[in-house]
Order: C-alpha cells, then sequence, then structure tokens
C-alpha cells in the first residue's frame, strides 16, 4: 500500500503527512510537483503549507504544477486523495472539488485544536469514523474560510457532501460551519484542519485525557488504506 | 539616462583630496583617518560604503567587543565538552550526542520593528533563520522576545499588530514551530520597542560548515533572491552625493520580506549540503555583499575576486555602492569547487533558486571587486571584517542608582486582608505581562513538523531530534528590565537563572547559553556600566552554571532622546534531554495530586510585578541569587523526572506563587486546596510575602499520592527544602482555587480576567 505526498515549492506539512501514513501502517512515497510521474501510489495526499508562496491565490499556482494534471486524471478515475488545508485550497482550485476559500473573518491567522463532527463516513478518507462522530484535529491557517454559491451549498448539504463541520466555534466564518468537503464519489476530500498533525500522542491537539494525547487523525489513513485494501 | 559610473581605486588614487561623506555614513573623523591610512590612498566610494556598515556598532561590536572577550575567558572544561562551535561564526553549535548538534541564536531587529513593525519583525525571522542554515543545519523552531510600550498607549496597536502579523506571517510561512517567547509591556520601550528572534537548527556532526573561502580557484556564488534596493540605509547617501539630480533617488531603509523565497532557499541548501556540494557558505544580512565577501575572504586563504556586474539585479539603476550595501533578503553566498560547480547548478535549478557565479577565491591576500571593468575595491578583507575598531567607551556608575537602590518595596503597605488580596491576586493575574498571551500565539503554528514536544505557554519549548530514540532538546529566554535596572549584573545572572530554571523544569539538562544584549547609547558612560556589569554578571554565572554561551547578538542605542530603556539582556539557555517522552509539563492536569513547594521563600518584594502593579513602584534590590540553589533545583526535578515522580514543574519568577497557581489552574481548568501557613511558619514572613514575593530557586511540581514517599525522600536525601502546600482538587465549570483563610477564586474568573487583557486592547 502506498501513498503518496506531493511536495510542492512551499509546501510545510509534507514530511508530518508522511509520518502520518507511515504510522497507519502504509508506505509513504515522495512526489515532486514538476514532474508527472506517480510512482505507482495507490492514494495522494496534497499537503499544507504556502506553496508558490500562496502568490495569486492560495493553491491556484500549484494547481497548474505538472504533476496536478496526472493528479486530476488519477482522482477522476477514482484514486483517493486528500487534500489538506493548502491542500483543499489546490483541489478547489483545480475544480475537483466546488467552492473557494477565502481569508479568515477576523483576519488573523489561527492556531488552534478544533473540533469537527464527521458529516459523511461514506468516502474513502473517513470510513473508519461513525456517521456524527466529534473528533479534535489541529487547525491552523490564515485562509479558510469556506465559500460557495447557493446553489452549490444547497447541492452539497442536499447531497451529503459537507464531511466536516466546524463545532463549537467556527475560526474563519466558513459558510454552513464547512471544515471540509468531498466529491460526489467519495474519492476526493479536502479540509482545512489537518489530520497529519493528531497521530502520534505526545504531538497533537490535547484532549480530556492528557496534553498534546490527541490521535484523531489517524484515522483518516487507516481509512484509506482499508478502502484500498478492501 | 546616463549610468552611474563608480568611483575607481585609479581615480581615487588621482583625487586624493575629494572630499567624501564619511560622517553621513556614520563614520567618526578618526575612522575616517585609519581608513586612509590602511589602504594608504583615501578609499573609494565603494570600499568607504563596505567600511562604514562593516565598522559599524552593529556589525564590528567595536564597543562591546572588549566586554564580550569575558565570555570566551570565562570557560571551564566542562563548558568545552560539548561546544562544537563558540562565539564569532553565525551560530554556536553544541553537541547533544547520538551524533546529533544543535545550533541556536537570538538576535535583535528593534530599531526596523519600529519604523515598520511587520516587515522589521518578519526579517528579522528571516535573518536568524538563515544563520542558522548557514551551519548547515535545517532549523526546526523559533522563539520571540518581544517587548512593547504600555499597552494602553495608543501607538502600542501598531506595534503589537504589526510585529506579531509580520512573525506569524514570515514564520508560519517557513514552516517553522514557534514555540516559546516573551511578550513584556513597559512604558521604557514606548519609543523603543525590542523585537528579538531566535532560532533552533539540527544537524548531524559531519554537516557541519563554516563560512570560510577556502581553496584558491573555487568559485564564488551568490544565490538566492535577487539584489535590490531594500535596506539601503547609507549607501544612498553616497549615490546622491556623488551623483546629480539626475541619478537614483533615496531608497527605503527597511528590507522586505519573502518567505517563500526562503522556505525554497532552506530546502535547496540543505540538499546542497547532502551532496556535499558546498565548501563555505555564508548568509547574507545586516551590509549585504560587504558583509558576505569580507567575511567569508577573512576566515579563508584570504583572497577573493568578484565581478560585481555579475550580481543579478531586481533593478537594473542600482549604483555599485547600493548593490554592495543592499540589505536584500532571501540571499546566500557560497563556495564551490569547480568540478561541483554543475552538480550545484542543478540543484538550484530544481529549487528554481536564481544563481550566479561572483568569482572566485585567491591568493592575494585582497578582496578585489570588479564594476564595469574598472577595479573598484581593492582591500585587505580582514581589515574591513575583523580588525575593525576597537573602543573602550568612558563607564560611569549611575548618578540615580543609589537612591533607586535605597527606595526598597519594603515601604509598601501590605495587606492581611483575604478580600483586598485575592483582588490583588486577580490584578496581577490580568497585568498585561502576566495575563495570557493567546491572544499573540494563537497566530503561531507549533504544530508543524510535527516534533514539538512542548510550546507556549509550558516554561519550556521542546523539540525532537530523533524519532526513534526520542532524543531531543528545550529551550527557554528570559530577561527582567526591571531587575537589570535596579542592579544589572544581578539582572543577568537572574535572566540566565530563570532561562536555567525553566530548561531544567521541563525534564532537560541544560547545555549552552546564547544572548541578545539590548541597551541605551554606549556613548553615555551610565549606559556603559550597565552593559559591563551585565556582561560581567551573564559571565560570571555561565561559568558557575557551567554551561558556555555560544553566541548571540549586542543591541545599542536603544533610547528615545536621552532616555535609555532599561537594560535588557535577553538570555537563552537550551538543554538536552535523552528522550522527550519523559518531559514534564508546567500545568495541572489531573486532580488529587499533592502539590509541593520547592525552595524557600523570602520576603523579596523589590522590583517585583507585585510592587510594580499594585503600586506602580521600581525600586530596591532584585531578589538574592544562589547559583547553587539553582543547580542543586535542576537536579532534584531532573531526578524526579527520570524516576517518573512528577505529573508537572512550574518555576516560579514574576508574580511569585500566587502566578504560578494561577496558571498551573488556569491551562487546563484543574482546582486546587493551598495553605499557606506551613510556609509563612517555617520561613518566617507574612501574607504578602509567601503569595507575590519573587524569591529565585523556588518551584512548584505535582506528585501523585503513591509516589509521595518516594519523593519527599529523594527531596531530604538532596537537602532540598520542600513542603506539600496543596492538593489539586476538582475540574470543570465549579472548580476553584481555593487558598485557605485567605481567599477563594473561581477557575473561570482566573481565566476569564487572563484572558481578557490583550484583547481588550488589540482584537
Amino acid at each position: 500500500m502506498r501513498v503518496g505526498v506531493i511536495t510542492f515549492p512551499g509546501s510545510l506539512d509534507d514530511r508530518d503527512a508522511q509520518r502520518a501514513i507511515r504510522l497507519a501502517g502504509a508506505e509513504p512515497v515522495a512526489l515532486w510537483h514538476g514532474e508527472h510521474d506517480l510512482k505507482k501510489v495507490d492514494a495522494i495526499v496534497l499537503p499544507g503549507g504556502f506553496s508558490y508562496g500562496d502568490y495569486l491565490r492560495c493553491g491556484a499556482i500549484a494547481s497548474h504544477s505538472p504533476i496536478m494534471a496526472e493528479v486530476i486524471d488519477a482522482a477522476n478515475k477514482g484514486m483517493p486523495v486528500l487534500g489538506i488545508c493548502n491542500g483543499f485550497q489546490m483541489l478547489v482550485e483545480a475544480h475537483l472539488l466546488p467552492g473557494g476559500l477565502i481569508r479568515n473573518d477576523h483576519g488573523r491567522f489561527v492556531r488552534r485544536d478544533q473540533m469537527i463532527r464527521v458529516e459523511n463516513n461514506h468516502t474513502d478518507w473517513t470510513n473508519k469514523f461513525d456517521e456524527g462522530q466529534e473528533i479534535v484535529i489541529p487547525l491552523k491557517n490564515g485562509e479558510g474560510g469556506y465559500i460557495a454559491d447557493a446553489d452549490t451549498l444547497a447541492r452539497l448539504e442536499g447531497e451529503g457532501l459537507v464531511t466536516f463541520r466546524y463545532v463549537g466555534v467556527n475560526p474563519n466564518g466558513s459558510l454552513n460551519d464547512i471544515a471540509g468537503i468531498s466529491n460526489e464519489r467519495g474519492n476526493v476530500v479536502g479540509l482545512m484542519p489537518h489530520p497529519e498533525h493528531a497521530v502520534e500522542r505526545g504531538f497533537g491537539p490535547n484532549t480530556h485525557d492528557a496534553m498534546r494525547s490527541g490521535m484523531d487523525g489517524l484515522g483518516f489513513f487507516t481509512s484509506v488504506i482499508a478502502k484500498v485494501l478492501a | 539616462m546616463s549610468r552611474h559610473v563608480a568611483d575607481t581605486v585609479a581615480n581615487a588614487e588621482a583625487t586624493p583630496e575629494k572630499e567624501q561623506p564619511f560622517a553621513a555614513l556614520g563614520l567618526k573623523p578618526d575612522e575616517y583617518a585609519k581608513i586612509r591610512e590602511i589602504l594608504g590612498r583615501r578609499p573609494t566610494s565603494g570600499e568607504l560604503a563596505m567600511y562604514s556598515v562593516m565598522w559599524s556598532e552593529h556589525c564590528s561590536y567595536k564597543s562591546s567587543k572588549i566586554y564580550l572577550r569575558e565570555f570566551g575567558q570565562k570557560v571551564t572544561p566542562k563548558m568545552r565538552e560539548r561546544l562544537m562551535v563558540g562565539m564569532g561564526e553565525n551560530a554556536g553549535v553544541v553537541d547533544i550526542g547520538e551524533g546529533w548538534a544543535v545550533t541556536f541564536k537570538v538576535e535583535s531587529h528593534n530599531h526596523p520593528s519600529y519604523i515598520e513593525p511587520f516587515q522589521g519583525a518578519a526579517t528579522g525571522v528571516g535573518g536568524i533563520v538563515r544563520d542558522i542554515i548557514s551551519m548547515g543545519a535545517r532549523p526546526v523552531a523559533v522563539m520571540d522576545q518581544l517587548r512593547f510600550g504600555a499597552i494602553d498607549h495608543p501607538d502600542t496597536a501598531r506595534v503589537v499588530h504589526g510585529v506579531v502579523g509580520g512573525i506569524s506571517f514570515y514564520g508560519n510561512c517557513l514552516g517553522l514551530p514557534n514555540i516559546g517567547g516573551e511578550t513584556v509591556f513597559d512604558a521604557v520601550y514606548q519609543g523603543n520597542p525590542l523585537v528579538n528572534a531566535l532560532a533552533v537548527g539540527v544537524l548531524r556532526h559531519e554537516d557541519l560548515h563554516l563560512a570560510n573561502a577556502s581553496g584558491v580557484g573555487n568559485k564564488v556564488v551568490l544565490f538566492g533572491a535577487r539584489t535590490g534596493g531594500d535596506g539601503i540605509g547609507g549607501a544612498s547617501i553616497l549615490a546622491s552625493d556623488s551623483f546629480d539630480s539626475t541619478g537614483p533617488t533615496k531608497r527605503p531603509a527597511v528590507q522586505v520580506g519573502d518567505p517563500f523565497a526562503e522556505k525554497v532557499l532552506i530546502e535547496c541548501c540543505l540538499e546542497l549540503y547532502a551532496g556535499g556540494l558546498v565548501e563555505g557558505i555564508q548568509d547574507l544580512g545586516a551590509a549585504g555583499i560587504s558583509c558576505a565577501t569580507s567575511e567569508l575572504a577573512s576566515n579563508g586563504d584570504g583572497g577573493m575576486f568578484v565581478e560585481l556586474d555579475n550580481v543579478l539585479l531586481r533593478d537594473p539603476t542600482l549604483t555599485a555602492e547600493e548593490i554592495l550595501m543592499s540589505e536584500s533578503q532571501e540571499r546566500m553566498m557560497a563556495v564551490v569547487k569547480p568540478e561541483k560547480l554543475d552538480a550545484f547548478m542543478a540543484v538550484v535549478a530544481k529549487w528554481d533558486v536564481e544563481t550566479s557565479v561572483l568569482g572566485e577565491v585567491t591568493g592575494t591576500g585582497r578582496l578585489v571587486i570588479h564594476h564595469g571593468g574598472e577595479e573598484i575595491v581593492n582591500v585587505d578583507p580582514r581589515t574591513v571584517a575583523i580588525d575593525g575598531p576597537v573602543y573602550e567607551r568612558p563607564v560611569a556608575y549611575p548618578a540615580w542608582i543609589d537612591a533607586l537602590q535605597a527606595d526598597s518595596a519594603s515601604r509598601l503597605p501590605r495587606s492581611t486582608d483575604g478580600a483586598e488580596l485575592r483582588e490583588q491576586f486577580l490584578t496581577l493575574v490580568a497585568s498585561p505581562n502576566l495575563a495570557d498571551t493567546s491572544y499573540i500565539t494563537d497566530q503561531y503554528d507549533y504544530y508543524v513538523g510535527g516534533n514539538t514536544a512542548l510550546a507556549f505557554p509550558d516554561d519550556a519549548g521542546m523539540i525532537r531530534v530523533d524519532e526513534h530514540s526520542g532524543l531531543g532538546f528545550a529551550i527557554a529566554t528570559d530577561a527582567n528590565g526591571r531587575y537589570c535596572q535596579l542592579d544589572p549584573y544581578e539582572g543577568a545572572r537572574l535572566a540566565l537563572a530563570e532561562a536555567f530554571r525553566n530548561v531544567s523544569m521541563s525534564g532537560a539538562i541544560p547545555a549552552a547559553v546564547t544572548d541578545c544584549l539590548n541597551f541605551g547609547s554606549p556613548e553615555n558612560p551610565e549606559v556603559m556600566w550597565q552593559f559591563k556589569r551585565s556582561v560581567e554578571g551573564l559571565g560570571d554565572a555561565c561559568m558557575e552554571l557551567e554551561i558556555p554561551v555560544t553566541g548571540g547578538n549586542v543591541s545599542f542605542y536603544n533610547q528615545t532622546g536621552d532616555q535609555p530603556i532599561h537594560p535588557t539582556p535577553v538570555v537563552g539557555v537550551l538543554g538536552i534531554i535523552d528522550d522527550v517522552e519523559r518531559r514534564v509539563p508546567s500545568a495541572w492536569q489531573d486532580e488529587g495530586n499533592n502539590i509541593y513547594l520547592l525552595g524557600v521563600t523570602r520576603s523579596e518584594l523589590d522590583g517585583s510585578a507585585w510592587a510594580g502593579t499594585i503600586h506602580n513602584h521600581l525600586g530596591g534590590l532584585p531578589p538574592q541569587l544562589s547559583l547553587d540553589d539553582e543547580k542543586a533545583l535542576a537536579h532534584l526535578v531532573q531526578g524526579a523526572a527520570l524516576e517518573g515522580l512528577l505529573m508537572s514543574a512550574h518555576d516560579l519568577s514574576e508574580g511569585g506563587l500566587a502566578l504560578a497557581l494561577a496558571e498551573s489552574v488556569a491551562r487546563f481548568g484543574i482546582g486546587a486546596r493551598v495553605w499557606l501557613n506551613d510556609i509563612i511558619e517555617r520561613d518566617g514572613m507574612d501574607l504578602t510575602a509567601a503569595l507575590f514575593s519573587e524569591s529565585t530557586a523556588r518551584a512548584i511540581v505535582t506528585v501523585p499520592r503513591e509516589d509521595d514517599v518516594k519523593f519527599v525522600g529523594l527531596c531530604e536525601a538532596r537537602g532540598y527544602p520542600v513542603l506539600r502546600i496543596g492538593v489539586t482538587d476538582g475540574r470543570g465549570p465549579d472548580a476553584t482555587l481555593h487558598v485557605q483563610d485567605v481567599f477563594t477564586v473561581p477557575v473561570a474568573e482566573i481565566r476569564e480576567r487572563s484572558d481578557a487583557t490583550l484583547p481588550r486592547y488589540f482584537a
């Protein structure tokens, strides 16, 4: 089971995503933005960061990288693709997911341990969660406000494509408290919070049990392993 | 428009009497005369530019050098054991074992951050990170030591928003976890805020790189961002002085940062190191190409030839002098063997980093720079970079200090009334320097990298270095300008002691020191006395604790008009921990643990947060310090942590026991019952001192009940004073901090008061 993690210039959480994949039990494979080679991976993670300095719009330049042509092609054929934070922004810019992400409504970068609810556990990246399960994973972004036009929002809600919703605090002004969405097929998922930072005891978010002990993010990666090996 | 032609060496020889704007560039008449003597002629305008900036206080340490030597002299063999690179390089390097090393340094970016807070603070982070990269290390953490004016002054919000925004923007975008730091508000910093930035990097021993240009024939390569007109201070004076109104306009003196370019540069450099493609490397910071070429050449075989026309420019109208002095960010200079140049170019091309070969290392002992086919610089690089002026500035015992020291806080009224003490307690909790700083720290990413074991508000930040063994480091910084104002010698020692204590509380073993010495004008003899005493204090204390100063920075001229800031030596201590799994957090997470106070409380309120906040008073003498006690406390906590006896350990400092209790309950909402009568009885003092005294070498720790006997036995065996002062009790919305016979405060109220302060002024 090989999961690719694409490094773009300005990617920051690429090594963290690789570690999460390893801890979940799969083999992480480093992929390079400037190539067309997906190296026979079974799934792909677009990691967080500030690809190309987030010039133009977040994720906009990265969505036109050579490797993204292959990612779009593979995603359309059903390969599981997860976009985290800047990766979510790329998926939106590449039109693999609808809507857009804008500057946080309060204007500041925010880092917090964020509770989100898993609204849809039928995607390739959420099948190990219960529907309605509330999990805590870190959030850290400056431009995480999810927006879409009314028709798109109605469709996302109507078709159950809202995969994650913020609980308690909406940290960035996202419409309908949306933290993450998926495509109809359920293989492409994007979200602003960071599951890869909640996979190892001692280095994750705080929980009621103990500080920095949260590991709720691991389920994303065990889900995709279950899906691919099924 | 006619092209600006630089002043050539031939021209300088032909026109010895030409007037030069040395004073406008900050050089004194005798310094200018010295340059003429060194060269045997007048300098060219390019040479004048180089000397003026390299002989500036910032680059040459001319006022501080004679004192900084103390750090090199006050050294024991034990202090050298772990030291791989000491003072004088871009950053010190410490062996932390298992083949790993850590490099770290703190540096100031005070003046740019007042003029343009966002870019000033952002490029402060960028500069210190490049120092770390140039040692061959991967940067893994940053932290900032910030001092602003009064929180309610109308200009403070401008500076805070800019500085915090700049650090957040640059640091987050680099992917470096921000794991600690300091935030202080005091009117003495109103016109001169302090923005210090610290960075830490890790490397394998064999990857250590130094800034030297060795090997005749090796290529000198400039790579990274293009050179533009930013950060040019004095050069503009030169350019416009030597040219008429059709010449380039004066250019801004504050640099502009591009963290994306720096992030790419980090990855590019690490790939170059991994490929063994670099012989020597130097970052470009203050004084840009002038500094990099002269320092690389001085530290190597002594000669270098540079073709300035090869510098890639963002603005083609830049003059030669401006190119030499530009402080454009995100640039590095490498020395590369000719046979490795193709491989070098392949790596920079992969990362889309623009690169040009400027010249090569020579055996001439001269730094020669050509521009437009003419020789515009021909100097001995050591006279530029190393053998600059050294001053023994006049030193004078401050006329005011005896009166200040005589004005002890002991004359201030002390309450014994529970309700009044409760209000004083909450006033301190909500005071700007002790209140919750989440408004600031929530804008920093501490998760990136996945190795952050501890971050603010814990006593120290901690990073895992080796994922397999768990080896890591802890780091904390401290400075107390109020203590230093009362006594700069003791104040510097106290800063070191607190950083040492913070690192020790985390379970790590302190190993090395960095410092950023922020002072007023060295031309003021009283300031120079403060500086001298602080350096002596820090040097003596380092020797007593047997941890070396590995590097740092001096920042003078921090004053508004004639009014200098409080002397503010920021001291950072780095510690080593074999396995970050054994880290000790500073706050409480569980009910039913016993709370112990370690150390002795004296009635020490001079210079305290209580005196400052409740009574607006600063006077007397700072708390006594015994470094033997500090060492004993550190060993005790490290020993207890090793045996797994501690659930938490939190040092006592500003605000004393009261503040430590407030922070311990507020963090995770765990209540406590505490009694003070045993302290009062044993140490002989009143309630106010028991709550708010800032006596040193103290900490509160929590211990599970089943480990009580073992823990108390450990303390007794080591002869360290220990008192059980309470128990953690209650969680959730009804949790309270109950100080028996004094007051009870709901934890929710403590949080509310603590959390509200910064947002009230800045949100």
